[in-house]
């Protein structure tokens, strides 16, 4: 177990890497340069010298490698994303990425979380019901209600439940982060089409556990259909829930940048979007460098939980 | 004497008549050839244009009865306004919102389509040939595409339709002055240098799916006596691939590729609706719902900025989800249930 998790820190290492790098170099490649994007033109000698101070000068690929900390900077020293600074952001020169990311990643997390609770919650228990009540109407008005969900994006369903719900009825804040209330639509709306594919998932795997032999065994033991279900059933029949969530974990944080979006919610995903914009290469890398290690770190996790739900399984 | 030789068949027989016997997938088709007709030849039946600017501005569709507001607004802006002239109403610029949403029809459409091809000659090569090679290959590409799936794919891909789009733009505006290349490269071509970006990054990140499903496949049928009888008589590995192997999976790969058509949709007007994709004054269904979503406030909801083309998209991708599912459940009878 030990060697495995090591491996897999290796393989984030080696992923971020990656990715930074390409994110890097794409980034600087794109025309448009950090420093001339504003409205007044600076002179040459200015840019020249801003990107000689952010490193940012000589070829993209001591730029980059400066930025990752594997060759000496401008000041003769190593300082970069292996030694963990994400640098300062362009856009706001005043303030580091690390304090943009602080502020902004919580927010962030906490839709994540609940959007990620709800939908394997209420996704799990729909498919579950499905699976029970199979060829009923209950089975079937699900299971149509989930492929409607999951066609419908959550840029229809976000805009539509503000309509109804924060300005037709007044109940809920419209945007913005405002406490525990102008939480509840957005995680609806990211969770959505989750909670549906995830009915669906659990519904077929239940379909199939319900059919093998310990569950007879179980029945025939004379246990309760509730303890059979429960204890026998959802357990086997959770696992390609278990797997789905690490893709769960990455459409989420994709998702989350339309959620902040449609509903004015300060976190990572408008500072990507911006750092895109203005060819900010500092603040665009951090993001990637969180995005990519929160998604490792899921995968990891959803490994570890396999592991441990179906002990049949043994880790490489 | 020997039985007649049976041709294997790319689908399981009577696939067509299981697709026809489910009514929701037959409703399905049906919208979609309906949606694609509008799309074609919409623009050619409705009079206005998507981009024509004109002062009925934030108008509701024509044909609801709000009389006394229709004549201030009439008023307001001097000309009346017909009964059908805009039956989803006008943007916040005087924009006929019905053409708009044939509009983003085309767009959407086309990206989708094209979007699914390009992942499909990426998937289908690359699960063909990880699948028919096998071995350390086989472990190397399959390991690659794990790498992939653990990279958050629309992020990086936002970043680089900022680096070659430009790129495309330019190359097409200067191929229009080339000697020989302007035969090929029309003018105004580079309008649509966003468009083919948007085709070739989300068909590249939209192949994972369709690769591993085929090289599945193909790891089975690879050990089939068909095979083997066809690697007897002599045929070369590229022959074997493309006359035998993938007739076979036909079914799988039409199945994914329908439901990857939804899937770039959605992306493409993901990009849009954060503003990174289609921009005004063209107009895909991501774009005009973020112009919807705009100007939604409290005192004024414009609603029909949002519900048309949201109704629009949704009807699209429902039926398109639909027929996917129908057509898995019609070629793969195994996974019915």
């Amino acid at each position: 177990m030990p060697t495995f998790i090591l491996r897999r820190i290796l393989a984030l290492v080696f992923v971020l890497l990656v990715a930074v790098t390409a994110t890097f170099c794409l980034l600087r490649l794109a025309p448009g340069n950090p420093f001339a994007l504003n409205e007044k033109q600076s002179s040459p000698e200015i840019i020249a010298a801003q990107e000689r101070k952010f490193d940012l000068d000589r070829s993209i690929p001591s730029q980059c490698a400066r930025y990752l900390g594997v060759m000496r900077n401008n000041e003769g020293h190593f300082s970069g994303l292996l030694q963990g600074n994400l640098k300062s952001c362009l856009k706001f020169k005043d303030r580091t990425v690390m304090e943009l990311i602080s502020q902004a990643l919580p927010v962030s997390a906490i839709l994540g979380v609940s959007a990620l609770l709800l939908a394997t919650t209420i996704g799990v228990w729909l498919g579950s019901i499905a699976a029970v009540r199979k060829n009923t109407w209950l089975d079937s008005a699900t299971m149509l209600g989930a492929l409607v969900a999951i066609s419908v994006p959550t840029f229809v369903t976000g805009p539509a439940l503000v309509l109804v719900f924060s300005l037709w009825l007044g109940w809920l804040p419209v945007g913005g982060w405002t406490g525990i209330s102008s939480l509840i639509l957005p995680a609806i709306t990211l969770a959505g089409p989750f909670i549906a594919y995830i009915a669906r998932l659990t519904r077929t795997s239940m379909l199939e556990v319900l059919n093998q032999d310990f569950v007879r065994t179980a029945h025939a033991k004379g246990l309760s259909e509730k303890r059979v279900l429960y204890k026998h059933v959802l357990k086997v029949g959770i696992l390609p829930v278990v797997s789905f969530l690490g893709p769960l974990a990455a459409n989420l944080l994709t998702g989350s940048l339309i959620i902040e979006s449609v509903f004015s919610l300060p976190g990572m995903g408008g500072f990507f979007v911006n750092s895109v914009l203005n060819r900010d290469v500092f603040l665009c890398c951090g993001s990637v460098t969180i995005y990519c290690t929160l998604l490792v770190g899921m995968n990891l996790f959803v490994d570890i939980a396999y592991k441990w739900l179906d002990p049949r399984i043994r880790l490489e | 004497m020997s039985e007649p030789i049976s041709i294997p068949t790319a689908q399981p027989p009577g696939a067509w008549r299981r697709l026809t016997r489910n009514r929701v997938a037959v409703a399905a088709m049906i919208i979609l050839a309906g949606i694609a007709f509008v799309a074609i030849f919409g623009p050619s039946i409705f009079p206005y244009s998507p981009e024509k600017v004109t002062p009925h501005s934030l108008h509701p569709p024509s044909w609801l009865p709000l009389v006394a507001e229709q004549a201030k607004l009439d008023l307001d802006h001097g000309g009346a306004v017909g009964r059908w002239q805009h039956p989803f109403g006008t943007d916040m610029n005087g924009r006929d919102v019905f053409s708009r949403v044939i509009q983003g029809a085309r767009v959407s459409l086309i990206v989708g389509l094209c979007g699914a091809l390009v992942s499909f000659f990426v998937g289908t090569t690359y699960g063909l040939i990880a699948g028919y090679v096998g071995g350390r290959t086989d472990n190397v590409m399959m390991r690659f595409i794990e790498m992939l799936h653990s990279v958050p794919r629309l992020i990086i891909v936002i970043v680089a339709i900022f680096t070659f789009g430009p790129w495309l733009e330019g190359w097409l505006h200067d191929a229009q002055s080339s000697p020989w290349l302007h035969y090929i490269v029309r003018p105004g071509a580079e309008g649509y240098a966003k468009i083919m970006i948007l085709i070739l990054c989300l068909g590249l990140i939209e192949w994972l799916a369709m690769a591993r499903i085929v090289r599945g496949q193909v790891l089975a049928l690879k050990e089939q006596q068909f095979v083997l009888a066809a690697r007897a008589l002599g045929q070369s590995h590229t022959r074997i691939l493309l006359r035998h192997l993938l007739p076979n999976l036909i079914g799988v790969i039409v199945v994914y590729l329908t439901l990857t058509i939804p899937a770039v949709i959605l992306d493409e007007s993901f990009l849009s609706f954060l503003g990174l994709g289609i921009n005004d004054p063209q107009a895909s269904w991501g774009s005009l719902l973020s112009d919807g979503k705009n100007v939604i406030n409290p005192i004024h909801s414009y609603w029909w900025l949002l519900l048309f083309p949201a109704a629009a998209m949704s009807l699209t991708l429902v039926a398109l989800n639909f027929l996917g599912d129908a057509l898995r459940d019609a070629l793969d009878p195994r996974a019915r249930r």
